[in-house]
């Protein structure tokens, strides 16, 4: 990406050219967007106006944005953990109903009932936000199960950690997935840890790819830091979901620059690892082959830059602005 | 009117359900080809074939959780646990998930979705295989709780719960299952959270579900024989629970005693009696009496085992005592 080739001199002599400039910077702003949003969240965490955990994605924008933009959220799902930011807004979710969800507000998507971990739009298709390790992985399966069973097209994507790959549900769902050739693409988030457990201190073996052969899945690890090659993935295996009706594993390498969650001392990594990692920051790759082949400008980014900080602006304003929920709402949706 | 077992009431149920509904499938250990593990879905694979009745790998978490997004995505699914002690693997499902979909989301979403199957002690089991779990349903928010006694109500429960657009958890016993009962050959619903007085009387109510009904009828008509005139409440639904007809024979009588299978320690059973202690105080004539099984681990010996559940004794016991006779 940003290492030893020559920078092209066209967009048809680069990497891009098979990709229209336009989506590519979609891409681009989705990526911005998530960084920043993320970033705002951890401000107001620390300004007490998010309370309990927050989990932020900065780092990992490229697997988020990568896969969503292969899907069709008109008849695909989206189910993820709590890291769930970036799911929400790569599924099309505002910032201002995710922001007031964190605050707590009556305008949020959950009514300010879920709370960073329980993001949700059922007219998108964003089945949440789990705040149990690995447990929406059957949940996700059954999404899948009724896509076959009603003969319809859909694709479901479950995403969850290098955490959670080694809870049981996890193992019985790509089983019955295979089993019965269910629509869904699992996909791995290896960020390396969980919490503070290095995969190697976790894992009897590293490569998490190969933990869907055990089910009859090919399973393959894919550069989760280049938002394209994680879209070209995504591509082949919905594909093969949609017309061949079998579950795949992706397993995406990437990286968190913020720990867990907000309360992590990060006392189990090393400073010098962190900045190698951000040496391949997705956002930096992607901005750089657009600029290389001409395609971008420092201006038009800057553009982008200020038009996604009005955005998260927007979204805290809006949020504030919001009135809490009413004490009635304590004791709705329990039951329909 | 047909007399039925209750086995194949609850067969009916689902029968006529998965008819009039192609939303709904069963899907459990052993549903399909081997029609059931205590044969309550006989026929079902060979009249609707293997999309509809699923047989899974013994993955209780996996397959529960296929029920819970299956049910948020519009399906209606019957999810059958060869027992409730089995379903302990799919806690987490249960409670984290099944039962806080709907509020955690802000109403975004409905689990029309029904997780049956034999819950509490039969005989000879052992400790694993005899725990009465509805306690644990009970206790969180976000679950309906449904026990039948009869193949009368199980019917027209199992019916009325497959149609609740919320999770319900609904539980059966296998010593039950040849219980024979009339049952219409009319289609009927029994509406969930309607307890049903099972027998009038005026000295003393027995509140109590599901198996131990008909042992307490049985103790009934023994103390009718020493002019002890008893009323039973079944209360067929835990969750909702029928407060009102609780309170209503409570007042009646002046006194009470619960029957139920579950461990003595924050129980179903000792929950309505602080409801009743609570709500009834003034009309109560003796303390309310809780006939649970021993706060022990269900032992094998059979001596040991009827002397660790509610017995036709220990219910004639609980009456005198507070009838102070």
């Amino acid at each position: 990406m940003t290492k030893t080739m020559e920078a092209p001199k066209t967009k048809q002599e680069s990497r891009i050219k098979k990709y229209d400039t336009a989506w590519l910077k979609k891409l681009l702003h989705e990526m911005l967007l998530i960084r920043r949003f993320e970033e705002k969240c951890d401000l107001m965490y620390g300004l007490k106006k998010i309370g309990g955990f927050c989990h932020l994605y900065i780092g990992q924008e490229a697997v988020s944005t990568g896969c969503m933009a292969a899907l069709d959220l008109k008849k695909d799902y989206v189910l993820t953990s709590y890291r769930d930011h970036a799911h929400a807004l790569s599924c099309g979710m505002h910032p201002n109903v995710l922001m007031a969800e964190l605050f707590g507000k009556i305008t949020g998507c959950s009514k300010g009932k879920g709370g960073s971990m329980h993001l949700f739009d059922a007219k998108k298709n964003m089945l949440g936000g789990n705040g149990i390790v690995g447990s929406q992985i059957p949940v996700a399966t059954g999404v899948a199960f009724k896509i076959k069973y009603n003969n319809e097209d859909g694709v479901v994507l479950c995403f969850f950690g290098d955490g959670a790959i080694h809870q049981g549900a996890f193992h019985e769902s790509l089983n019955m997935a295979k089993l019965w050739n269910l629509p869904i693409i699992y996909i791995c988030e290896n960020n390396m840890y969980g919490m503070g457990t290095s995969v190697s201190r976790a894992s009897s073996v590293c490569n998490l790819s190969i933990k869907s052969a055990a089910y009859g899945i090919p399973g393959k690890q894919v550069n989760g830091m280049d938002v394209l090659e994680v879209y070209e993935e995504l591509k082949s295996s919905i594909k093969r979901a949609r017309e061949d009706k079998t579950p795949s594993f992706l397993e995406m390498k990437t990286y968190r620059y913020k720990g867990h969650s907000k309360s992590d001392p990060e006392k189990y990594r090393t400073t010098e690892e962190l900045n190698k990692f951000k040496q391949d920051d997705p956002i930096i790759a992607l901005k750089a082959l657009l600029v290389e082949a001409n395609e971008f400008s420092e201006e038009e980014y800057q553009q982008m830059e200020d038009e996604i900080k009005l955005l998260c602006e927007e979204s805290v304003k809006f949020a504030e602005e919001s009135p809490e929920p009413p004490l009635e709402e304590l004791y709705e949706d329990v039951f329909v | 009117m047909p007399v039925i077992t209750m086995r194949e009431a609850l067969r009916q149920a689902m029968d006529e359900e998965m008819a009039r509904d192609e939303s709904v499938f069963l899907m459990g250990e052993e549903v399909a080809e081997y029609n059931g593990a205590y044969k309550v879905s006989q026929g079902l694979l060979e009249k609707y074939g293997a999309r509809r009745v699923i047989d899974t790998p013994i993955t209780e978490e996996g397959f529960t959780g296929i029920g819970v997004g299956a049910a948020m995505t519009g399906l209606r699914p019957i999810i059958e646990w060869m027992t409730h002690n089995f379903g302990l693997m799919a806690m987490d499902q249960v409670l984290s998930n099944m039962s806080k979909m709907r509020y955690m989301s802000g109403g975004q979403f409905k689990v029309p979705m029904v997780v049956r199957g034999p819950n509490g002690p039969a005989e000879f089991l052992g400790s694993q295989h005899s725990q009465a779990l509805q306690s644990y349903w009970a206790h969180c928010p976000g679950l309906k709780v449904v026990a039948p006694s009869t193949p009368y109500d199980a019917k027209g429960l199992l019916k009325t719960s497959i149609r609740d657009d919320n999770p319900v958890m609904f539980l059966e016993s296998e010593m039950a299952y040849g219980w024979k009962g009339e049952v219409p050959e009319n289609e009927y619903l029994i509406p969930l959270g309607e307890a049903d007085v099972k027998r009038v009387g005026k000295d003393v109510s027995i509140i109590s579900y599901s198996k131990p009904i008909k042992m307490i009828l049985e103790a009934a008509a023994l103390l009718e024989t020493e002019g002890i005139d008893v009323e039973v409440v079944d209360l067929r639904t835990i969750r909702p629970l029928d407060e009102e007809t609780i309170y209503q024979t409570v007042r009646k009588t002046n006194r009470c005693v619960i029957v139920d299978e579950c461990w003595p320690f924050a129980s179903v059973g000792s929950h309505i009696a602080y409801l009743i202690s609570r709500n009834c105080f003034d009309q109560l004539d003796a303390p309310v009496e809780y006939v649970s099984s021993e706060d022990v681990p269900m032992p094998y010996n059979h001596r040991l085992e009827l002397a660790a559940l509610p017995s036709i004794e220990k219910v004639i016991h609980a009456v005198k005592k507070v009838l102070y006779v």
